[in-house]
């Protein structure tokens, strides 16, 4: 009995299986992978959008290290992980400390605060756009109370930082639920031996709430700093296509969508840079990985 | 330690009861006024931080020709509400087509991740046969590449297969994810078996298996998966900016980056069409929140 059940899956099964990966393996095979090893590769020709390429080799990077709007976008993508990532690593985990406790009303809240996630990239960008122009709402505020009125989307600076703020307002929501989950599992015997011991708010923040959901800040920091080094709508949308003043607020992604794109666009240089940004995604995860593992010990 | 925590709740609980009721927190203490009074307030504070800016812009939507919407200070109602620039949007660009073309992308999105990624995901979780560890890695190595760094790749492919500025290029490379495909892996890996055994013993073949026993007892996490990929279709941005080149063919986030740039100084027209953008993802979270939330903790574990 055992046997004939066992042969007779052996005989049926050989078909149906592939049948049932098959859909998915050929869209991830065709429009994943393929494209992957193919950016690999053509990161060493000089391949255009119309013309198939030659082997270069690695004129390319050559042609990276000397190019300054390379470095600018380097410099931007970098700048945006240095200041987003930790605000998003602090920031939801206080919020979702603040609508952690069940008082009357706290999901609606917990659902509004919810709300830049569900929204576009494009309507965020735009919203604010609006927002902060020089005669915007922020703005007609600043004046009214008398500190005048400021060029957050004309100073190269102000940009970048404007920018990054919005990246911040629309992902608090997202690691606010990320965290909810975290606390939810922190044991309430802690705070409580941490209360008895005369600890205040802070010192049991510090002490019992930021231990316990360390690994989730991990998490949060890994996925916000990957995130924030690829960043391109937020920047584009409120710098505009040419990347602000000079295009001095060119991210590296905005970068190889500006080159490899168009009738003209140069597929083997902007591949390389993309094969820069592949490394530092890669590089960054590590690094995170790395310091929580020398935390722990 | 112990004792002090099972003692206090059922001691303090009689004593609650008598008076008016109290507002408690989960473990069933009373939350001081004071620290209540304080929360409602930095509550109110975020809320105004991150729901503010969409009444804004809805407020200026409705804002009529003749009002002033850069008056300082500012105005936050419109005086005389009125739909005028949401007509006037649709006379500026086919504000509408760009809806449906989204609409048709992000529905397009759905069928297939649903279909695909809890095809893939049985395939993954539930049928023995070779190759399948190296199936498995494929969709974990899909899933790690970032999509950023290989639009161009993915643009020529689409060139090279025709498809460059048509709506199924623009649904195609997203329309299995792969992450979507490990989700629905889990969810069948987390069904006992034995259901399923049974089922074999019975004579079903895998088809029945798969549709009568399997998929209906994941309909949770396929919820989510359809959410997602809606959300994800209706949002996106870069793909569908690179892909497309004709204005016929535009989704509404492409329609309002071009209405932004062509029209940047009225600023009541593109308040209107990023009201439209936004309404409809904003309704369906409001009806469908528990999956929203459920899908974030599922991503973020796996991603």
């Amino acid at each position: 009995m055992a046997m004939s059940t066992a042969s007779r899956v052996r005989r049926q099964l050989p078909t149906s299986p592939w049948l049932f990966a098959a859909p998915g393996l050929l869209i991830i095979g065709a429009f994943i992978l393929y494209p992957f090893v193919s950016t690999l590769v053509n990161a060493f020709t000089d391949r255009r959008t119309l013309i198939p390429g030659r082997f270069v080799g690695l004129a390319n990077f050559r042609e990276l290290l000397q190019d300054d709007m390379f470095w600018v976008g380097l410099r931007n993508s970098t700048l945006y992980v240095v200041g987003v990532v930790p605000a998003l690593v602090v920031l939801p985990l206080l919020l979702a400390l603040l609508v952690q406790k069940n008082i009357p009303g706290i999901t609606f809240f917990r659902s509004a605060f919810y709300t830049p996630v569900v929204a576009s990239i494009v309507v965020v960008g735009l919203i604010w756009v609006w927002l902060l122009d020089e005669r915007g709402l922020v703005n007609s505020l600043l004046e009214t109370i008398g500190v005048g009125r400021v060029g957050f989307l004309s100073d190269q600076w102000l940009l970048l930082l404007s920018a990054m703020a919005v990246t911040v307002w629309k992902g608090l929501g997202y690691y606010m639920i990320i965290y909810l989950a975290a606390l939810a599992n922190v044991p309430r015997e802690l705070h409580e031996a941490a209360a008895v011991d005369g600890a205040g708010a802070i010192r049991r923040f510090l002490t019992v709430t930021v231990p316990a959901v360390r690994s989730t800040m991990v998490l949060v920091g890994a996925l916000s700093s990957v995130a924030a080094f690829k960043v391109f709508s937020e920047v584009y949308l409120m710098a505009g296509p040419s990347g602000g003043p000079a295009g001095e607020d060119t991210t590296l992604v905005m970068l190889v969508q500006r080159t490899g794109t168009g009738l003209t666009g140069r597929v083997g240089y902007a591949s390389a840079i993309s094969v820069v940004v592949f490394v530092v995604t890669v590089a960054l995860m590590l690094l995170v990985l790395r310091a929580d593992r020398r935390d722990e010990s | 330690m112990s004792v002090m925590e099972k003692v206090r709740p059922t001691a303090s609980r009689p004593r609650t009861d008598a008076r008016e009721p109290r507002v408690t927190d989960e473990n069933g203490r009373r939350v001081r006024v004071g620290e209540l009074v304080l929360r409602y307030l930095l509550l109110l504070a975020v809320l105004a931080l991150t729901v503010g800016p969409f009444v804004w812009q809805l407020s200026t939507s409705l804002k009529g020709p003749t009002e002033d919407i850069f008056s300082s200070p500012p105005k936050f109602l419109p005086g005389d509400p009125t739909l005028h620039n949401y007509e006037r949007v649709a006379d500026t660009i086919p504000v509408w087509d760009y809806a449906l073309n989204s609409l048709k992308v992000a529905a397009a999105n759905v069928a297939t991740n649903c279909v695909g990624s809890a095809l893939a995901g049985y395939a993954l979780a539930r049928l023995r046969y070779r190759g399948r560890r190296a199936a498995t890695l494929a969709f974990v190595l899909a899933m790690l590449v970032p999509v950023e760094g290989i639009i161009i790749a993915q643009f020529t492919t689409m060139r090279e297969l025709g498809l460059n500025n048509t709506l199924i290029g623009v649904v195609l490379p997203g329309c299995v994810s792969a992450l979507n495909v490990l989700l629905m892996r889990n969810a069948f890996l987390n069904l006992p078996y034995e259901i399923e055994e049974a089922a074999y013993v019975d004579g079903a073949n895998v088809w029945q298996r798969f549709l009568r026993i399997a998929v209906p007892s994941v309909k949770g996490t396929l919820a989510v998966v359809a959410i997602f990929a809606f959300m994800g279709a209706w949002d996106d941005f870069l793909w569908p900016l690179i892909v497309l080149s004709d204005p016929s063919k535009f989704t509404l986030t492409i329609g309002l980056n071009y209405l932004h740039g062509t029209f940047a100084n009225d600023e009541r027209l593109v308040a209107a069409g990023t009201i439209i953008a936004v309404a409809p993802l904003i309704a369906l979270f409001a009806c469908l929140q528990r999956y929203f939330f459920r899908g974030v903790g599922e991503g973020a574990v796996k991603g």
